[in-house]
């Protein structure tokens, strides 16, 4: 724990002690070697000329194409890492992720499986509009087989992207594109953390705000802020693999605090914030003191003018008022 | 075992020996699902036998195959035990993948039977990651994908053709042309004349060939090739084996839409009897040997189906086992 990193160091960090591991760590993507530039965000820098162009490709654009070859190379042994350079993208590639990198072990009757991370990018907030922005997390989450994880600290994306690289199931990992240079602590070498598993980021008592990525960035501040100029006690779920989900966690908060407030940067309607709120409720419906609340971005396309992007995004504004809302 | 380089009567006699297999194999598919004795969707290979077996002769058991849902002439060509395929098909426990994957998605990696998909043309970008991981080894190892003349109309096709020549895979994309995808007829698909012709769009890497998928001499020649070619590194091979197929596009399907002319003219050049003739023309083999060769197969086929049939179906517990590999 000695310096601080920032969100892409930290992808960077554990892309390195990963391919450095394991010889079987292997990358593909658009633009992604150095030749290219080390990738449009350049997250993948210095890869491919530290492992090798074997190990670290840059591929046509098709995405179609890496990420059944991330599969196919997965089935031969391989731990492939594909990257698609913006989560929009992925559409293109939904049957190779969804019919089979999610599939091919329950079809196989467990004889194969699909070690790929899918690593991709996304978030609104950077003028991008309506083709380069989206949250879509949710859409992989309806699918059983893959696991979905986002990371809310620096420290968290490199123990979380570590672990899905060395997972024996498809990871979609994404990352956020506003806060790639935010910092936090720095983890110590070699740092792992479990998928499917939540984490208790701040404890309180009146009220739980279950989240992940950058909506927790603002929860954050937003439960210090409460705690001194209203003495409300926030507890913090993050809950770092969104698919399968930290059920058991979420739900000793909840029932400890009788207030759920569910956030997250996705558009409200059929989203996370939808099945955590109906499993609370099923669980703990006796106890709660409030109905479960959401904070989340419009049911819209995320619009090109800065005004407008921003009315479609959550607002802190709008997680500070869900918590008050609960207390009432 | 590998092919000797030069066709001959005993090669002949090989190509035969698995195109009776899968010819019996089929009878008796047909035979069950008309008695009711098996209930499924079967898509016949009843046209394709000598396609599948002409490949398979060249294929060793450590080579990988992609297939479909039309894929049982592949499988059997690729030597996947009849047990487990056929178990498999009557959804039982004893089946390759525990009758959770079902005739569409065979898989025996044992076998090199790695994916089957039912996802038309899905199967091409998997093959090249299969590939890629044994360019990667350097084992020595070839990627058989085969699919449909319906399937070279999809992207996934292309993505694939294009990177797989980029990359120099040791893969050999095989066009089963038999003249329809569904209901539709080639021409009302497809404004080329061979399929194999698309491979001049993705250079010199990638070889183009089409052969009479019937005639065994020919398709044990163009496998041969395309095999050695991959096996020595030189590149990929789009071999379009043409064909017909007998029993339309699932069994039962009452194929209005095929004039009659074009199914007679095809029947005239049905490859079993004439593959039949040329081993006893070769002298390789007399009536009365495959007979006996008949009789034998009938006989492993019939044991097959018994275990098949005598065989329990899966316990309820199963539909939550092999969703994620860490799940309890
Ligand atoms: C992407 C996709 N679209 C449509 C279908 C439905 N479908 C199943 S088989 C088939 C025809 C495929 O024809 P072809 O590739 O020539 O293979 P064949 O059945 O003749 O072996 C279609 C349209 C599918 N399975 N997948
Ligand atoms: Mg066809």
């Amino acid at each position: 724990m000695s310096g601080t990193i920032n969100f892409t160091q930290a992808y960077q960090r554990a892309l390195y002690e990963s391919m450095e591991a394991d010889p079987s760590v292997i990358m593909l993507g658009e633009d992604i070697a150095d030749e290219e530039g080390g990738g449009v965000f350049k997250v993948t820098a210095g890869l491919s000329t530290k492992f090798g162009a074997e190990r670290v490709r840059t591929t046509p654009i098709s995405e179609q194409a890496i990420v059944g070859a991330a599969i196919g190379a997965s089935l031969a042994g391989m731990r492939p890492i594909a990257e698609i350079m913006l989560m929009n993208f992925i559409t293109v590639a939904m049957d190779q992720i969804v019919n089979h990198a999610a599939k091919l072990r329950f079809m196989s009757g467990g004889q194969t499986h699909v070690p790929i991370t899918i690593r991709t990018r996304t978030g609104a907030g950077i003028g991008a509009a309506g083709q380069h922005s989206d949250m879509l997390e949710a859409w992989f989450a309806h699918v059983a087989g893959i696991k979905v994880v986002v990371p809310s600290t620096p420290a968290d994306a490199v123990g979380l992207l570590s672990s899905c690289i060395f997972d024996d199931d498809p990871c979609l990992f994404i990352e956020d594109s506003l806060t790639r240079t935010v910092s936090g602590p720095e983890p110590d070498p070699g740092h792992r953390l479990p998928l499917g598993k939540a984490h208790v980021d701040r404890e309180g008592g009146d009220v739980t705000v279950i989240g992940y990525g950058r909506p927790l960035l603002d929860t954050r501040k937003i439960a210090a802020k409460l705690a001194d100029e209203e003495g409300i006690s926030v507890e913090i779920v993050d809950l770092r693999t969104v698919s399968p989900w930290d059920k058991e966690t979420v739900l000793n908060s909840v029932a400890k605090t009788g207030r759920a407030v569910v956030v997250h940067e996705a558009p409200r309607s059929f989203g996370v914030g939808a099945e955590v709120a109906a499993t609370i409720q099923e669980e703990l419906f006796g106890q709660l003191k409030a109905p479960v609340l959401r904070a989340t971005s419009r049911d819209v396309t995320v619009p090109f003018a800065r005004i407008l992007e921003q009315e479609y995004l959550y607002k802190p504004a709008d997680i500070e008022s869900a918590i008050k809302s609960t207390l009432k | 075992m590998t092919a000797a380089e030069h066709y001959s009567p005993s090669a002949l006699m090989d190509v035969f020996r698995k195109a009776l297999f899968i010819n019996v194999v089929d009878e008796k598919m047909r035979g069950l699902l008309k008695s009711g004795g098996l209930v499924a969707v079967y898509y016949s290979p009843r046209g394709q036998e000598v396609v599948a077996a002409g490949m398979g002769v060249h294929l060793k058991p450590s080579d990988y195959l992609v297939t479909t849902y039309r894929g049982i002439h592949d499988q059997l060509a690729k030597g996947m035990p009849l047990k487990l395929l056929f178990a498999e098909y009557f959804a039982k426990v004893t089946g390759a993948c525990k009758g959770k994957g079902g005739a569409m998605h065979i898989t025996h990696p044992e076998t090199g039977v790695m994916v089957t998909t039912g996802v038309v043309g899905s199967g091409l970008p998997i093959a090249n990651g299969l590939a890629w991981a044994t360019q990667i080894k350097k084992e020595d190892r070839v990627t058989l994908v085969t699919f449909g003349d319906g399937a070279s109309n999809i992207g996934a096709f292309h993505e694939a053709l294009n990177l797989a020549s980029l990359w120099k895979l040791p893969v050999i994309f095989m066009c089963q042309n038999n003249g329809y995808g569904e209901c539709t007829q080639y021409s009302k698909a497809t404004p080329v004349e061979n399929i194999s012709e698309r491979a001049a769009a993705y250079g010199p890497n990638l070889a183009g060939v089409t052969v009479n998928g019937n005639d065994p001499q020919a398709m044990w020649e163009a496998s041969r090739d395309a095999v050695a070619r991959a096996r020595a590194g030189d590149g990929p091979t789009l071999l379009e084996a043409k064909t017909f197929r007998f029993m339309g596009h699932y069994f039962g399907d009452p194929g209005a839409y095929i004039p009659k002319d074009e199914y007679a003219a095809a029947m005239e050049k049905d490859p079993m009897p004439a593959i039949r003739q040329a081993v006893i023309e070769s002298g390789a083999a007399s009536e009365a040997e495959i007979k006996e060769l008949e009789q034998e197969y009938s006989a492993q086929i019939d044991e097959a189906l018994k275990f098949a049939a005598d065989s329990p179906a899966p316990e309820l517990e199963e539909i939550s086992r092999d969703i994620y590999g860490d799940a309890a």
